[in-house]
């Protein structure tokens, strides 16, 4: 039994995966997984409605989740098509994260009108929109940067408001009971002008594909748009008259209706925009798989069978939590692979996938590490890290879709795939070192496992890393110089970000200089590689949070709180590094 | 980069002056002192700070104001409060750079010997200091302004962002301009100005460095005009604080009273919030006043043709920026079209020109303009940088994992420790 426990853990690893790929099916009557699929075009990108509604609802309640207020859960596709259909019944889901007391002062509400005493529905804020606009607007002309919390919240919440606004003009107007039914006569199609007008302006979406097959995205319009060109019912793109037919089989409960309006949909889009169609499906698919978060689970139960294992079974679950952080690394890759092939990108575009990628190269390394020293120390300090950057992509998906497109100055894939990727690989490998040293330190203070070799082992590795950071970090920061060169028409221009990734480079380099000196021993080489977290976490995050230079592309106020509390955790560590040897319980009564 | 024995780093002793002959001079200890590995280390961490104050010091002074302060000087100066005396708190950017640059040279003429195991830290050594020169050198030749053109427009000239000059024009002659340009510097002195091809003098009576300008009819109650000749005479200037946000300019302002032989003319505003410039004669010839930006002249020309400014469909997020440039050289050498976009300047007679922004509805597009004639020094740089850290680090692993396949029998951990390089 003992010996095969790394297999056992892998095997079950791969099942789990397994299910998590298996395609769900509908739980009720209606085709919701096939709607979810049809491409409209949001944000610049064509992207299935399974995204709009899932980032939606990320962005303004934090989860996916959506409970009716009879208690009932309902899917995101099931949301998105009360939203767009029957927006009096979603009027009254409580969708509206408020975390803010004031804010809930300007509707009113206390937080016991709220389900879990923070989400409230649009009905609920409906006698307050007006103030709501009101204090948004007093709060707009304040630089981001300067606005109280009370602030930032109103702004947030009124952008929310206004995004699910635009949602209701996306395929019908509220207040046309039945558009279907209006197309159908050229009079009824003439009185309702101005509503297709109001839907052309606010609709964030535009699910009308163009008359001819092109991969241009410029052609698709919104349903509004479309109306407005069509003088009489004969002049109606067949398109909207599918989602009108959608609209009024989900209103009437007549889910054949629904599923055959679907499918000839999908028959068509796949026939004539096959492109557009297969990164729907994909993206949908990818969507419901969820990868980063099995990825996220896998590395918890990597990090456990590691940790486990310097107290009992050093061997079999050593290699089990080899493997399964494998795992978790394979699906994690996939995952980004995804993306890439969706984007048609570098993998890091953004503040997203820069977390994707920072514990996708630090558990890269620690693959590598492992391999060769087959401690268990690399499989935890990976999956830590894997995992805590997850945890911090997950956060930071709550602000809306992860896939945006790139601002001019940054569309270019070539610095992208050069510049950016290099200089994420140093962040990650600075972490890994930083990491590593927690674990020596850790290990050192607490326990009795910090034996001479092991000790000497992490060591050499947090070296080997902080060499590896060294030249990742520095070769990153200078082709960065290169891209402002050619950009800005400065090598280097001291701006924030510039200032953090060269302070990334400036202490790795303190730490190669003290050790190649002597200044530092063992010890002193931990506590600088921790402080290496420090200076990395402030250059990632730290420089947006200032909101000035031209880097800043990626402001979250709550990321502050959880960057102070990070370096506060990390200066406690290197306090517990200072203390000396001899009362290390691992060094007691050692000479260090 | 000591030369701490290989096979030693993890624990290797303090570092111990090392044994110098008997009478060795103060030369020979100052030398020590400036190649030593521990200054190095002081340099790095003095940078870190200074670096990271910098940083958060920029929301309050913009990214130029702490060029300034903080890494083009020599010093970090900081106000005594309570008086107008500024005392150096921390080295600045120049005396760090220095002094790493000064611990760099010396170290390599004092202890590094040139073997095959330290070729990359030769090589990356050498690239920092190309680095540190060439940064210098950035700081103290590059020259910055921008090119503001409306679509059809002609310019051969480059304005700068913060340097203001006073040009005093003849325009008597339709062929052409007779300007004298003066420094804005020198109407914030006391000096009475004269110049050659001027037949009056210029006595600087105010100065503000940024004002606003208020219409008198929109005041109530306006307080005499300083000005008595000019637009400035329904105007009230109103001193303003310096400004140092990127997206903020400043306007000085100031009064200039002009006199000839036989006595004053009069006194007029000047102000770089005035649009257009002020005309008055004087014996028989046209003379114009304006408070402009300061003007570097160009021996080529830049024409507008087009400028496109794409975005993605249904966002407003800009996808690109482009300007369609016809480039006339004095000389007639060249007469030519570029496109100048995002990420892809053009480099001409000295010259960078960058797609910076655009104005008025996309009618007005807005290149910087830059002249660094040390801009090739860092891509040197980075190239030898890269190539020493990938030998060095190479040397290192291939070091390691030999030892790794060699018999490990015997050796203590510590012993089949990566080799100090």
């Amino acid at each position: 039994m003992k010996k095969h426990v790394p297999l056992i853990a892998l095997a079950l690893g791969l099942l789990w995966v397994g299910a998590t790929l298996l395609p769900r099916g509908n739980a009720g009557p209606f085709d919701l997984a096939g709607f979810g699929r049809l491409p409209v075009l949001s944000g610049g990108r064509i992207k299935p409605l399974d995204t709009i509604a899932r980032t939606g609802l990320l962005m303004l309640q934090g989860r996916q989740r959506v409970m009716t207020p009879s208690g009932k859960e309902v899917t995101p596709e099931e949301w998105l098509l009360d939203v767009f259909f029957l927006p009096e019944t979603a009027d009254a889901y409580q969708v509206f994260r408020i975390d803010n007391p004031d804010v809930l002062s300007i509707f009113s509400l206390t937080r016991a009108d709220g389900e879990g005493g923070v989400r409230f529905s649009y009905r609920q804020m409906q006698a307050g929109l007006d103030e709501l606009d009101r204090q948004a607007h007093l709060a707009e002309p304040v630089e981001n940067a300067e606005r109280s919390a009370f602030q930032r919240a109103v702004v947030e919440l009124r952008s929310h408001v206004e995004f699910y606004v635009r949602l209701k003009f996306g395929l019908e107007a509220p207040g046309i009971a039945d558009l279907a039914a209006e197309l159908s006569d050229a009079a009824r199609m003439a009185a309702l002008h101005a509503s297709f007008e109001t839907m052309d302006t606010f609709s964030s979406l535009r699910a009308v594909p163009p008359a001819r097959a092109s991969g241009d995205p410029a052609g698709w319009q919104s349903v509004g748009h479309s109306l407005l060109g069509a003088a009489s019912p004969s002049g109606v793109d067949p398109h909207v008259l599918v989602y009108a037919a959608l609209g009024k089989s989900w209103r009437d409960s007549q889910p054949d209706a629904f599923n055959s309006a679907v499918r000839s949909y999908r028959a068509e889009l796949s026939a004539n925009f096959p492109a557009a169609a297969r990164r729907s499906n994909t993206e949908a698919f990818f969507n419901q798989a969820e990868p980063f978060i099995t990825s996220l689970f896998l590395y918890v139960i990597a990090f456990l069978l590691a940790a486990i294992s310097w107290l009992s079974w050093p061997g079999e679950l050593g290699r089990a939590a080899f493997r399964v952080m494998g795992l978790a690394f394979l699906v994690a890759t996939l995952g980004i692979l995804v993306r890439m092939w969706l984007e048609g990108r570098p993998p890091v575009t953004n503040l997203y996938s820069s977390a994707l990628f920072i514990g996708w190269g630090s558990v890269a390394l620690c693959l590598v590490l492992e391999k060769l020293h087959r401690n268990a120390v690399a499989s935890a300090a990976g999956s830590m890290i894997g995992f805590s950057t997850l945890v911090i992509a997950h956060h930071l998906s709550l602000s809306g879709d992860t896939l945006e497109m790139m601002r001019a100055v940054l569309d270019s894939n070539f610095w992208l795939s050069t510049h950016v990727v290099t200089v994420t690989t140093g962040y990650a490998s600075t972490f890994l070192a930083g990491f590593l040293a927690i674990i020596y330190i850790l290990r050192g203070v607490l326990t009795r496992s910090l034996d001479p070799r092991t000790a000497d082992a992490l060591a050499r590795m947090v070296y080997g890393i902080v060499c590896f950071a060294t030249l990742f970090s520095f070769v990153g920061t200078m082709l960065g110089g290169i891209w402002a060169d050619q950009s800005w028409g400065r090598f280097w221009g001291w701006d924030p970000k510039e200032n953090g990734a060269l302070l990334i480079v400036i202490w790795n380099a303190v730490i190669l200089h003290c050790r190649w000196g002597g200044l530092v021993r063992q010890r002193g080489m931990m506590a600088l590689a921790v402080f290496g977290n420090v200076v990395t976490a402030w250059s990632w995050f730290g420089t947006n949070m200032l909101g000035v230079g031209l880097h800043s592309y990626g402001f979250t106020s709550a990321a502050f709180y959880g960057l102070i509390t990070f370096v506060a955790s990390q200066l406690a560590v290197i306090g517990l590094a200072l203390v000396p040897l001899g009362s290390w319980r691992s060094f007691r009564g050692v000479k260090a | 980069m000591s030369k701490g024995k290989p096979g030693q780093p993890l624990k290797p002793e303090p570092a111990a002056p090392r044994p110098r002959p008997e009478g060795a001079s103060l030369v020979r200890t100052l030398v020590s002192g400036f190649a030593s590995l521990q200054l190095t280390v002081a340099l790095l961490v003095l940078s870190l700070v200074m670096i990271f104050v910098a940083t958060l010091d920029q929301v309050h002074l913009g990214v130029w104001g702490v060029q300034q302060k903080y890494f083009h000087s020599f010093f970090v100066m900081a106000k005594v409060a309570g008086t107008g005396f500024s005392l150096p708190v921390f080295p600045g950017g120049y005396l760090l750079g220095g002094a790493l640059l000064l611990n760099l040279v010396t170290a390599h003429a004092d202890r590094f010997r040139l073997t095959w195991r330290k070729s990359g830290i030769w090589l990356t050594h050498v690239g920092i200091i190309l680095l540190l020169i060439g940064e210098g050198l950035s700081g103290l030749m590059q020259r910055d302004g921008q090119v503001r053109l409306d679509v059809g427009q002609t310019k051969r000239y480059v304005e700068s962002f913060r340097e203001s000059e006073l040009a005093v024009a003849d325009i008597t002659n339709p062929g052409y301009d007779d300007v004298v340009a003066i420094p804005v510097a020198r109407l914030a002195g006391q000096d009475v100005i004269q110049h050659p091809k001027l037949p009056f003098t210029i006595k600087p009576l105010a100065f503000f460095p940024n004002a606003v300008l208020r219409s008198r009819t929109q005041v109530a109650n306006p307080p005499p005009s300083m000005a008595t000749m000019g637009d400035g005479t329904d105007v009230i200037a109103e001193p303003a604080p310096v400004t140092y946000k990127p997206d903020e300019g400043n306007f000085p302002t100031g009064y200039v009273e002009l006199a000839g032989p036989d006595g004053p003319l009069g006194t007029w505003l000047v102000s770089a919030m005035l649009d257009q410039p002020q005309t008055f004669t004087y014996q028989g010839r046209t003379w114009q006043l304006a408070l402009r930006a300061q003007r570097d002249y160009l021996p080529f020309t830049l024409t507008l043709g087009k400028f496109t400014h794409d975005i993605y469909p249904g966002t407003d997020i800009p996808k690109n920026f482009a300007s369609t440039i016809r480039l006339r050289s004095d000389d007639g050498r060249d007469d030519r079209s570029v496109l100048i976009s995002m990420n892809n300047p053009l480099r001409y007679g000295g010259f960078a020109f960058y797609q910076a922004g655009f104005a008025n509805n996309d009618h007005t597009s807005v290149l910087e303009a830059v002249r660094n004639p040390s801009w090739q020094i860092p891509y040197l740089s980075c190239a030898l940088i890269t190539l020493g850290l990938v030998l060095q680090f190479g040397i290192n692993l291939f070091g390691f994992f030999r030892r790794r396949a060699g018999p490990a029998s015997g050796a203590s951990p510590a012993q089949r420790a990566p080799s100090s390089p």
